[in-house]
Parts: C-alpha cells; sequence; structure tokens
C-alpha cells in the first residue's frame, strides 16, 4: 500500500523566522509568489514547469483559494489541493503532492504556506482571523456551543490537560519535559536562522519560567513568529535534471481523532500513531533506520508523546527516553535539529513547514553546524489543533 | 454569578435546546442511543459511534470525576481575565461521557485527576445556564 518512492523533494525556500517583523507587509498571495519563485530557482525548474499546486488558507480569500493562487501565479494546473489540518497540513501538503506525481497526474508540485504579517485592512474590511484562534465560535460549530463559554479557548490549556492526564496515567517528570525545550535550544544555538540562536537555556531555566496552563511552563510553549515556506515536489524523472540532491518521500500517514480533545475517543494515544504505523510500513524501514527525527513541537508534551506514539520507545517510557539520551543535533536521537519549533520558532501556519525543510537539508547535507553526520533518513510529524490530526512523513537521500 | 459582559455564551441549536433547557430547571440530561445504547455527549442528530436517529433523552445524577485539569494563569480569552487563575477540566460522567467545564467551590490544588465531582448549575443574567463541577465533600 501506498507510495513506490518516486517523488522528490526538489526545491524549498524558507523565509527566516523573525519574532518581530519590520519588513514589507504584502499579501498572502504576493508572499505564495515569492516563496513559489525561491522554491522554483532552488529546484532550477522554470514556473512553466509546474502542474501542480497545494494551499492551505490565505487572509485574501475564503474560498476558490486554489484557482485563485493558480491565477495569480500565472500556473495551469491538473491537480490542485486546499489542505485544512492546522499544524499538520505542510506534511498533509507533501504527501497529497507525492501522491498525485505517482498517479501520474503532474510531475512538478508546489506546496506553499505564506505566514508573514500581511497589510493592516481599513476598517470597512472583514476581519479574516477570529480572536477564538483555532476555536470556531460560529452558532453551530460544537465548541461554541460547548467549550468557549467554559472559556476553554485555542491551545494553551487543552495540551495542558493532556499532559496532565498523561501524568496521572504514566508519572510525569517536569525535568524530562524541560529537557526537550533545552536540547532543542542547543540546536537553535547551533543554527543562526533560529530565533533563538545565542540565548542556551538549561532545564532549570524552563521549570523556573512562568507557569502558563499547569503543568506547562511558558519555555515549553512554541514562540510565534513571521516566517514562511515552499517546497517543490517533482517527479524521479524530473528530479534527475533539478540542481540539488533530490529528497525521496517514501512513507506518510495521516489520522485524525478529535476536534477538542474533551471528545476524543483516547486521550494517551495520539494520532500520530497509526500514521506512522502506516509510514513505517511504507517506507519498509524500521525505526532503528533513522537517522533524526523532526517531531512537530508546539509543546514539549506533543514531541513527547510523539517519541512515544511513533515507536521510538515503548507506551509511558517517554520520560525516562528523553532523560536517557542526548536530543542535540550531535547527540544519539536527533530530534528538532533546527532547534525546533520551541527554538527556531512557529511561523504560523509554516511552522509545520520547518520540520520537513529541516529535514531536507540534513539529506542534502545543507544544516552547516548543525548537521547530523551522514544523515539520510528523516522522520517528521506535524500535530493540528489540539493533539486533533497528525501527520507522518518519511525522506529519505537517493 | 460571574459577569457575563462581552462573554461568548452558548447558542443552543433545535438538537441540544433539551440539554440546556434541563440545566435551567438543575437537572442534567443527556441522549442515549435506542440502537447501540451508547450514551451521547455533546448532543447530536445521530449517534457517533453506529449514527442511528433513534436518540432519547434521559436524566442522569450529573455527579463524575475529573478527567484531567489545567490551571489557566493567562486569560484565554480577554473576556475571562477576570476569572484567573481559569480552573479549567474535562468531567467524565458516570455514564462514561466527557465534557468541557469549570470546576468552582475549588482551590487550585483541588485539582487532581479522578476526584469525584458534583454538578452546579451557573445561571447567567441572559437566561442560560452553564453546567459547572465542585468537588464532592470529603472526597479528597
Amino acid at each position: 500500500m501506498g507510495l513506490r518512492g518516486d517523488a522528490a523533494i526538489v526545491g524549498m525556500f524558507e523565509y527566516r523566522p523573525e519574532r518581530k517583523y519590520g519588513g514589507e507587509r504584502v499579501f498572502m498571495l504576493e508572499q505564495w509568489a515569492d516563496l513559489a519563485a525561491g522554491a522554483l530557482a532552488d529546484a532550477g525548474l522554470r514556473s512553466c514547469d509546474v502542474n501542480g499546486l497545494v494551499c492551505a488558507n490565505i487572509r485574501e480569500s475564503e474560498q476558490f483559494v486554489p484557482s485563485t493562487v493558480a491565477e495569480y501565479l500565472g500556473w495551469r494546473v491538473n491537480f490542485a489541493e486546499r489542505v485544512d489540518l492546522g499544524g499538520a497540513t505542510p506534511i498533509g501538503m507533501v504527501w497529497r503532492a507525492a501522491a498525485a506525481i505517482e498517479l501520474g497526474l503532474c510531475d512538478v508540485v508546489v506546496c506553499a504556506a505564506p505566514s508573514r504579517p500581511t497589510p493592516s485592512l481599513p476598517p470597512n474590511q472583514p476581519r479574516a482571523w477570529s480572536p477564538f484562534g483555532a476555536s470556531s465560535n460560529i452558532m453551530g460549530s460544537p465548541q461554541a456551543e460547548f467549550d468557549i463559554p467554559y472559556g476553554n479557548i485555542a491551545q494553551n490549556c487543552g495540551y495542558a490537560m493532556i499532559a496532565n492526564r498523561y501524568g496521572a496515567e504514566f508519572g510525569y517528570d517536569p525535568r524530562a519535559t524541560a529537557k526537550i525545550a533545552a536540547d532543542q535550544r542547543t540546536n537553535a544555538c547551533a543554527n543562526p536562522d533560529a530565533v533563538f540562536f545565542g540565548q542556551p537555556i538549561t532545564i532549570e531555566d524552563v521549570l523556573a519560567s512562568k507557569m502558563v496552563a499547569d503543568p506547562l511552563h511558558v519555555l515549553e510553549i512554541v514562540m510565534p513568529c513571521a516566517g514562511g515556506a515552499a517546497v517543490v515536489v517533482a517527479s524521479k524523472e524530473v528530479a534527475r535534471r533539478c540542481r540539488k540532491r533530490p529528497v525521496y518521500v517514501t512513507g506518510f500517514g495521516e489520522h485524525l481523532m478529535h476536534k477538542s480533545p474533551t471528545y476524543s475517543p483516547d486521550l494517551l494515544h495520539t494520532p500520530i500513531g497509526p500514521a506512522a504505523e502506516q509510514a513505517f510500513g511504507m517506507a519498509a524501514i524500521k525505526r532503528s533506520d533513522v537517522d533524526a527525527v523532526q517531531l512537530y513541537d508546539c509543546y514539549t508534551i506533543t514531541v513527547l508523546m510523539s517519541i512515544e506514539d511513533s515507536g521510538f520507545c515503548a507506551k509511558g517510557e517517554g520520560m525516562s527516553f528523553v532523560a536517557a539520551h542526548d536530543l542535540t543535533y550531535r547527540g544519539d536521537f536527533p530530534v528538532n535539529t533546527h532547534g525546533g519549533q520551541l527554538g527556531f520558532g512557529q511561523p504560523g501556519l509554516a511552522g509545520g513547514f520547518t520540520q520537513v525543510t529541516e529535514a531536507v537539508r540534513q539529506v542534502r547535507g545543507e544544516a552547516g553546524g548543525h548537521q547530523v553526520p551522514g544523515c539520510e533518513v528523516v522522520y517528521c510529524s506535524g500535530t493540528g489543533g489540539i493533539m486533533s490530526e497528525q501527520t507522518a512523513l518519511i525522506v529519505q537521500g537517493g | 454569578m460571574p459577569a457575563i459582559e462581552g462573554r461568548p455564551r452558548p447558542a443552543p441549536i433545535a438538537t441540544s435546546k433539551p440539554f440546556w433547557d434541563a440545566l435551567k430547571e438543575e437537572k442534567v440530561r443527556l441522549q442515549r442511543c435506542g440502537d447501540c445504547e451508547a450514551w451521547v455527549y455533546y448532543p447530536r442528530r445521530r449517534c457517533p459511534s453506529c449514527l442511528s436517529a433513534a436518540l432519547e433523552w434521559r436524566q442522569v445524577s450529573g455527579r463524575g470525576r475529573i478527567y484531567s485539569w489545567t490551571i489557566g494563569r493567562q486569560a484565554t480569552h480577554p473576556a475571562f481575565g477576570a476569572d484567573v487563575p481559569q480552573l479549567l477540566a474535562m468531567v467524565e460522567l458516570d455514564e462514561g461521557v466527557r465534557l468541557t467545564t469549570t470546576i468552582v467551590n475549588a482551590e487550585p490544588t483541588d485539582l487532581v485527576v479522578g476526584r469525584l465531582v458534583e454538578p452546579v448549575f451557573e445561571h447567567g443574567e441572559d437566561g442560560m445556564t452553564l453546567l459547572q463541577f465542585q468537588p464532592v465533600a470529603g472526597s479528597g
């Protein structure tokens, strides 16, 4: 079942993450154009080579986003998708592109997530973003009726409740989750592009940082920033004439369980479990074949449960696994070698792209000071909502 | 009763109205599937276990346990600023369904997974009643 592994990521382009964006503000369609041009240049492909696109939401249009993007960029495409999986979106984009290519629908697909601030709109314009974040406060939405009136809004408290339930079941070691943040910060300090470059932290720093929603400290919570990314996925025939080493997509998985974790069938086993199982089966590799993992890290608890449920250690042993392993780029179990979204930054919807672009960089051998030597196989994960939906991706050098 | 000015409040729909109406009378009513016997929360048009439309309303005790909790130490939304620290919880009722709620008449240290809780009906000025919970006395 699944991919043959004949599609590859051949190009990518990323805006450097910035905590305070001071540059020119342009609309998301315009960012789409800049990101696509950058990724195609990296691949050595031309705009007229593109015959597929995968997008997410853009501020300028609530619907018909794929055709709006195609028109703006001057593309005629055989395959166009809009993915709506929150932080799991970028991996969702890449596997859809790879699948469409293997089906023969297209051979060059651009996926992008612009996430820089856009120009401010005059007051008579509709507000595109809701103050309820990922929660829907529209009448008829279950969240609007049963969650939001209690103040259960946005992400922090949901993840905190997942962490507390995990702790009640398996035990909670605050030093272990803090170590995830500290080790990833070490990686960020080896990556000049990271927003926290030059600012190392210790486990004690994390534990001493402000409590936001028990048991989550502020240093265990992702750092929002401006940014954006695009990747080009192409057939192996196209990949052969591209500038950079192709990074093949050999396995993927996707699993959705709930919108609000209150109604999850199981809060302790996250959706990455079945997604990872499918991805490893498809790629026909073992967990021990993986050279680095890039795990969606909105919170430290997400990383911990993703390590467990992806099968890198037994269920319930994540805390001791993290304590026993060096998660840095020079360690025995490298995690989020770019610093992760905790250390590199979370550029909005493109946050999940940082896990993918870092995997590409590692396999290409372009990771500079945070390169994992001989990195050929990388496992990535994406997470949307409140552990609502997760995606898994395996990429390998050819 | 906390001020509700500017605060998002539930807007019942036809399917959920019996649930909210029961809360006004300080009763907890849940849907139960006449086909597969699953308890259902939140109220739905069809059973999420089997998609049967044979859902019936049953009154239940409203007692349950804290399934998980957190303490929001910064407001989750500006309208809840006066409630900080927010004692947020998922409560699992005796029937096995889970709901999102807040714990009242409690200290942060009362929030423990497994703690027995009972309903508290918060009647708002807007005529809506929220289903909150408090620890059952002596159940530490």
